[in-house]
């Protein structure tokens, strides 16, 4: 199954990538823009057929290694 | 006494801290992060460098390597535990510091020697330190930015400047026990005069006065 894992720095830590992608924007024009946040999207391939069972098992890899659970949350996405 | 030095790959300092640790009087010698057993051992050091090409999260790879499981024991155990940056950055990793840390506030890789502040004298690494004693000592890294959410960390050595955004300009950071320690500036690279700066001696030498003092694993 494909299975996708999306990794968000939390919004009250810093992301200083972000911060200087949101500044390069402001200098094409884009003054709008109010922050950027560089998250991270993993897609995996998860062999079994069982969207419950998988969905659990990349929950269990994103609190082992996938997220940082001082800085991160994660949300799963079975895409089929 | 004897202390483990693990390489990782992509590890990068651990010919000098062994040599720095060596001139100091203790035994260094170094340990492939497969290995799960450190009998013997009187204390662990995690050299920096770039443990698996900083894949993911700079140390989250290398947290999980078989050497983490015998270092945990150690640190459980009460026995001196030293990561100088990329080490620093593995021990918050494996959950055995507080916080984590992320790219430096200015996306600068600093390279060149900072002041360092010792705040906190009871931990395995400042404990031939003096409260308050200035050290000149070369940092460098890009992740040298520590953030720590929950606000346990205990803080035992401060920038002077804030060179990279770290919170509460932490250079270096214990666990409540004082055994484990994370360092992001290397103290083995100011450890001779012909290196620009001896300062890091200070903290080596604390360290070696821990490890003599701790039982062998």
């Amino acid at each position: 199954m494909k299975v996708r894992v999306t990794i968000d720095r939390r919004s009250e830590i810093a992301d200083p990538e972000g911060h200087t992608v949101m500044r390069a924007l402001h200098d094409l024009g884009f003054e709008d823009v109010q922050e950027v946040r560089m998250n991270r999207v993993i897609d995996l391939e998860i062999a079994g057929d069982d969207p419950g069972e998988v969905r659990r098992r990349v929950v269990e890899m994103c609190e082992k290694l996938l997220a940082n659970p001082v800085l991160e949350d994660f949300e799963v996405e079975i895409l089929g | 006494m004897r202390v483990a030095v693990a390489v990782f790959p992509g590890s990068n300092c651990e010919h000098d801290v062994v040599r720095a640790l060596g001139t100091l009087g203790a035994e260094p010698e170094l340990v492939w992060h497969r290995e799960t057993d450190l009998e013997g051992f009187n204390g662990v050091v995690l050299p920096g460098g770039f443990a698996h090409g900083d894949a993911l999260r700079t140390g989250a790879i290398a947290a999980l390597s078989p050497i983490m499981e015998p270092v945990r024991r150690m640190a459980e155990s009460g026995k001196p535990v030293l990561g100088i940056c990329n080490g620093f950055q593995i021990l918050c990793e494996a959950g055995m510091l507080p916080g984590a840390l992320i790219a430096n506030r200015d996306l600068a890789f600093i390279c060149r020697f900072v002041e360092v502040e010792v705040v906190d004298t009871g931990t395995v690494l400042t404990a031939a330190a003096e409260p308050g004693q200035m050290l000149r000592i070369p940092l460098n890294s890009y992740e040298g930015n520590w953030v720590d959410p929950a606000r346990t960390g205990r803080v035992v050595v401060r920038y002077a400047d804030d060179p990279n955004g770290s919170q509460d300009r932490a250079a270096a950071v214990a666990n409540e026990a004082g055994n484990v320690v994370g360092i992001m500036p290397h103290p083995e690279r100011a450890s001779d005069p012909l290196l620009g700066s001896d300062d890091g001696l200070v903290l080596l030498e604390g360290f070696v006065r821990s490890l003599r003092a701790s039982v062998p694993a």
